[in-house]
């Protein structure tokens, strides 16, 4: 096993690289600016393609050209851009082609700042762009996690035909750790039939997401509902730790996951039976897990950074059985193990718990 | 019977849903024509923009990619760089091109990408019922200029072919009219060179064509043709304006 240690944003680039990427758009933002700086020079090795874009949405609409065009394509931005790239991404679904987003995520709204945050949270599983469609949304907690994710995110976008973005906050995006580049984990997926190619003699393709009568837009809806429903059956991912004999479950992702889990074994040390449930898909949410640990934890505590966005599916997961709390720093301020710790200690201690920030 | 003309295969049989004396069907068969005598209807991928010409699928027999509002350069150079021998074109109409998509297709001229494209200048948006475009021109009524398109608040028309001929990128640039039997038939050879300025792999070519809205604009077909020859042209002068 060969490990490199290596910054999250490169590790990302050469993973999708790896794992067959051979177009890259995008446009400069911080802090993910070495993953369009690596493909710029890393693309021509392998006779692939990186292209400047004049902005985000050009990016995202250069993509869908491609993605349409039957390529393994990917952008990647930050934040503010990847609101600019919600157009497209809406596109792109409703012409049913795949692609690979990354948004290594900063802080908001508006321009915000550059560190780290989980702000975009909502964003990103609740639509984002307009109309009837969904992205599966992976959320890696080390750099490690983030190269393999983003492998198999190229396979679940070309398997079921949809965008997936790979959620990072800036953490992810710039700390060095060791990673091992595995081989990617082929599917075995058929050949892009549909894509445009020119006829080549054959029957032509048309890539549309126009659905101008109502009966095909419906009918269009409802089969990619369908879709929807079997990538939530097969695609859903979560991590559960210590959480056999858990009275307190911890929810957390990315980063912040390992932050929490910091304060779950402090928290341990000190007595407290805790746990800690990771969603590593955000979009399809891990519901069912955690509504099965209500039947057994005494209450949830939930830690983001951002005001309080993924406990509102933590809260719907939950369904009333028990007390979701939520603890969070936004803004670029990074929870220290210590806040979460006292957080839980107050929780065990029976105080009446107020949704902190 | 000797067959002395005929429409090209790659030119679909459907009936348009354009309105009556709108020139659009026309300059679909001069983009047909240009791909027939290319031989190019197997290698032949469209870029179709959002307007009246968002059904331009319905009657090209090629491979086509329906693009967002105003981004068909970006969507066309996405599929360009994957598929470099192909023979790729956007047709977009002025809202798109010299409007909301200004970005995109300033960025694609300037640099260089190897596309055609074909934008249709008829001084209205025609899809959403006639309001104020880019290239409305100076008192021209519009539903959103009820009084005449006044430069005071609204500003003036743009010209897109001399913006787009100042960039190095450009190879091929010309306004060619869709008016009368000659003007279509100069419109013809415009088109067919800026496909051939592909093929030839020169870089970034744009024919603008001068076209009618009948509906839109409240004149009949007949009314249109003579309104865009006196009205339009002098604002939008025809011509080669770069070419490499």
């Amino acid at each position: 096993m060969t490990r490199e240690l290596i910054k999250g944003n490169e590790a990302i680039a050469e993973a999708a690289v790896r794992a067959g990427c051979r177009y890259f758009f995008g446009y400069p933002i911080t802090p993910q600016n070495e993953i369009p700086e690596y493909m710029s020079k890393r693309l021509p090795e392998v006779g692939g393609t990186y292209l400047q874009a004049e902005s985000e949405l050009a990016a995202i609409n250069m993509v869908y050209g491609a993605a349409g065009a039957g390529a393994r394509v990917m952008t990647s931005s930050s934040s503010p851009g990847i609101s600019l790239k919600q157009e497209g991404i809406s596109y792109i679904a409703s012409a049913k082609l795949p692609c690979v987003i990354v948004n290594i995520v900063r802080s908001g709204p508006g321009l915000g700042g550059i560190l780290p945050a989980q702000s975009d949270y909502f964003q990103a599983t609740k639509g984002g762009g307009h109309g009837d469609y969904r992205v599966v949304v992976f959320a890696p907690s080390s750099v490690q996690e983030a190269a393999d994710l983003v492998m198999e995110c190229f396979e679940v976008a070309d398997q079921y035909r949809v965008p997936v973005m790979l959620m990072g906050d800036g953490m992810i995006g710039q700390m060095m750790e060791p990673v091992e580049f595995k081989e990617p984990k082929k599917r075995g997926l058929h050949e892009k039939s549909w894509a445009t190619t020119g006829r080549q003699g054959g029957e032509r393709n048309v890539i549309s997401s126009l659905h101008i009568v109502a009966e095909e837009c419906y009918d269009f809806c409802l089969e990619r509902e369908a879709v929807y429903r079997e990538i939530a059956e097969k695609e859903t991912r979560c991590e559960t730790e210590l959480m056999d004999d858990a009275e307190i479950a911890v929810v957390a992702y990315g980063t912040v996951a390992r932050i929490a889990k910091n304060a779950v074994l402090k928290a341990r040390a000190a007595g407290i039976k805790t746990g800690l449930i990771r969603p590593i898909t955000l979009w399809p949410f891990p519901s069912d897990i955690i509504n099965d640990y209500a039947k057994q934890v005494n209450s949830f505590l939930t830690v983001e950074m951002s005001t309080g966005q993924m406990v509102e599916d933590v809260r719907l997961a939950v369904n009333g059985q028990k007390p979701v709390h939520f603890f969070g720093r936004t803004g670029g301020i990074i929870p220290t193990p210590e806040e979460v710790f006292n957080e839980l200690m107050k929780m065990a201690e029976g105080e009446k718990h107020e949704n902190n920030l | 019977m000797k067959t002395i003309y005929k429409k090209p295969d790659v030119f679909l049989s459907e009936n348009m849903h354009y309105c009556p004396g709108c020139t659009h069907g026309v300059a679909h068969r001069l983009v047909a024509e240009a791909i027939a005598e290319l031989g190019a209807e197997e290698r032949a991928i469209g870029v179709a923009s959002v307007g009246c010409s968002v059904f331009a699928a319905n009657y090209l027999d090629c491979d086509f990619t329906e693009a967002a509002h105003g981004r068909a350069p970006a969507v066309a150079t996405g599929v360009k760089r994957v598929h470099p021998n192909a023979l790729v074109f956007t047709y977009q109409g002025d809202g798109d091109l010299a409007s909301i998509g200004v970005a995109e297709i300033i960025h694609a001229a300037a640099r260089g990408e190897n596309i055609t494209v074909i934008f249709i200048n008829n001084a209205i948006y025609g899809m959403t019922g006639g309001q104020m475009a880019p290239t409305t021109l100076v008192g021209q009524t519009t539903t959103t200029s009820p009084g005449g398109r006044n430069p005071a608040g609204a500003g003036y028309p743009i010209r897109m072919s001399e913006i787009i001929a100042t960039l190095d990128g450009a190879a091929y640039v010309e306004r060619a009219g869709l008016y009368d039997v000659p003007s279509i038939a100069r419109a013809k050879k415009a088109v067919k060179k800026a496909f051939e300025t592909q093929v030839h792999k020169k870089g970034f070519a744009m024919v603008e064509l001068l076209s009618t809205c009948p509906t839109n604009w409240g004149k009949t077909p007949v009314d249109a043709m003579t309104w865009l020859k006196d009205y339009m042209i002098p604002q939008f002068p025809l011509g080669v304006f770069k070419e490499v």
